[in-house]
């Protein structure tokens, strides 16, 4: 700030309030929903304060679910979420730090040849290649598999050229000095490049987590027995009943639900996640 | 470059095959499948197929529907862009003026990203619900009768507002970045020399913020056009009457639904070559931005 002005700073005051107020509508709309019964959308408006039905709605998601529209229980979706996530983003890191390894401290034929092979995955988003991508899937047998929802999406350009980065920016004298004291490249990337790498793992980990966990085209298609819904991608089933209005309350349960572990993951983690958001775009 | 090296001849293969084979079977094997089906023509019931030359491509040329998929895209991208981009330009200047209150503003306006666009979608499609929604009841008020069930313009408001929502968060945190790193030196030589603030903002901030700007133009592009599948699928469906219905929704559409290969491949084989684009457009920024 250059020179005190308050009326400026009572309109940046203004405007932030105005802004958090209608970023926080939508989530704070579904919270409101999802503790009132059935009965009180119909009369007319939705209210705008919680209800009284809470833990009754929650829970009946975590036991029943909504058997109408062929749902699991929720706690069976969020656990297919966690490990479509999970197996992503430490799928996307494992396999993207090994090939920087690779492309930065090894010379070899048809490096750059490699390099971008691994660039092109980026200019291949999958909805551009949906049906052979999914006809590829089916055939290796892997519908409705753990491994279906996720190695598919495991390649990572963007991983790739953040650890190559990384990697690139490391003195020579480290190597050099390994090399001198008879470690072998495995344990050189094992002791000293790993441990180095740690924040950036981190962070990449927290912005790739997110970036699972939200996967929807994807697991729509994959998954067609009820076991392997992933949430993100249930609600759509749930909200879709094809008679009567949807069972709001327990959509909204549902939408708070899936979106309260990367919620998580970026309040507590803020300073590793604006971090690995700024990296991964450069 | 590496000085030091490690001479091991099969080690960086070994190394890169992890990537390499989900790269070659789930991108590189798909994308040559979509460019050689979209030359081909398969009849109603799968049995034969015959190169048909670029006739899928002639045919969406001609076809009104796909046009209208590419004027919707169009408008959805641009919309989207310019509102996620002005409101979290206007959130950021914000912030930047407050320096402390400032930092608790920023931890409750990035959570959005956390949202998948699905269920964003899902939660802007309950806020605007003709008959149990609350903007409707509130809308009915001042005498609108909002139905986007029914009316195309509504539909394509209420798309747009749910995707550049969940894109608010991250336009922001690069707009306070880019702030940030103009000089404050520069404020002050200006306000020395007389100038105001909006003067200051439209001679050093917006100029020197153009950089940033542009690189989130180019995202939010892509984003708009390739990851609001969830968005579309989860609330209008492409309709009321095909008025949502943008092109990465239509590719799906006609590939899974409508059993359409050929013309479903011709589709991708387009928006392949529009990200491709897109990308070399963003490196080529990024290269200037090294030399800047």
């Amino acid at each position: 700030m250059v020179e005190d002005r308050p009326l400026l700073n009572l309109l940046a005051h203004l405007v932030l309030i105005v802004g958090v107020a209608v970023v926080a509508m939508p989530l704070w709309i579904a919270f409101v929903a999802s503790t009132h019964g059935p009965n009180d959308f119909m009369s007319g408006v939705v209210p705008i304060l919680p209800g009284p039905h809470l833990v009754e709605n929650y829970s009946r998601m975590f036991s029943t679910g909504v058997s109408t529209s062929g749902m699991p229980p929720v706690g069976r979706m969020l656990l297919n979420s966690a490990i479509m996530a999970l197996s992503i983003s430490i799928g996307k890191i494992a396999i993207s730090i090994l090939s920087a390894f690779a492309i930065v401290y090894f010379r070899f034929p048809l490096r750059m040849l490699a390099f971008w092979v691994i660039f092109a995955t980026l200019m291949l988003p999958v909805e551009v290649r949906i049906v052979p991508t999914y006809k590829v899937v089916a055939d290796l047998g892997l519908l409705n598999t753990y491994a279906g929802l996720s190695i598919p999406l495991i390649a990572s350009a963007t991983a790739t050229f953040l650890f190559r980065q990384l990697f690139l920016t490391m003195p020579d004298e480290l190597t050099e000095a390994a090399r001198i004291d008879g470690a072998g490249p495995m344990k050189f990337f094992r002791d000293i490049l790993l441990p180095l790498s740690r924040t950036n793992i981190a962070a990449l980990f927290v912005i790739m987590f997110i970036y699972g966990w939200n996967q929807y085209l994807w697991p729509l298609l994959v998954t067609t027995s009820s076991d392997k819904y992933t949430i993100v991608a249930g609600i759509k089933r749930m909200a879709d009943v094809a008679d009567a209005q949807p069972q709001w309350h327990l959509v909204m349960a549902t939408a708070i639900l899936a979106v309260l572990p990367p919620l998580l993951v970026v309040v507590l983690m803020q300073r590793l996640f604006v971090k690995g958001l700024v990296e991964t775009e450069k | 470059m590496k000085r030091a090296l490690f001479g091991n001849r099969l080690l960086p293969w070994l190394l890169l095959a992890p990537q390499l084979a989900v790269t070659a079977i789930f991108f590189l094997w798909p994308a040559a499948q979509a460019i050689r089906q979209s030359f081909l023509r398969e009849d109603a019931f799968g049995l034969s197929t015959s190169f048909v030359g670029l006739a899928n491509y002639a045919a969406l040329w001609g076809s009104a529907e796909y046009l209208n998929a590419v004027r919707v895209t169009a408008i959805f991208a641009v919309a989207t862009t310019l509102l996620s981009l002005g409101v979290a330009l206007v959130l950021a200047l914000a912030v930047d003026r407050l320096v402390r209150a400032g930092k608790v503003y920023t931890t409750l306006l990035v959570w959005p990203y956390a949202v998948a666009p699905a269920v964003a979608g899902i939660l802007w499609w309950f806020i605007f619900n003709p008959t149990v929604g609350l903007l409707p009841y509130v809308l009915d008020r001042v005498g609108y009768d909002w139905n986007h069930l029914m009316r195309p313009r509504d539909a394509m408001i209420l798309v747009v507002l749910a995707s550049a929502w969940s894109r608010i968060s991250y336009c922001f945190l690069f707009f306070v970045a880019g702030l940030q790193s103009i000089p404050q030196s520069l404020h002050e030589a200006a306000a020395i020399d007389g100038a105001g603030p909006v003067k200051r903002f439209f001679t050093i901030t917006l100029p020197l913020l153009s950089p940033t700007t542009f690189f989130l133009l180019v995202v939010n592009i892509v984003y708009a056009m390739f990851e609001t599948f969830g968005v579309i699928d989860a609330t209008t469906e492409g309709g009321p009457a095909q008025s949502t219905n943008i092109m990465v929704y239509k590719v799906w559409f006609d590939g899974f639904i409508g059993q359409n290969l050929g013309s479903s491949a011709a589709q991708s084989v387009i928006l392949m070559l529009i990200v491709i684009a897109l990308t070399v457009i963003q490196f080529r920024w990024i290269e200037k931005r090294v030399a800047y």
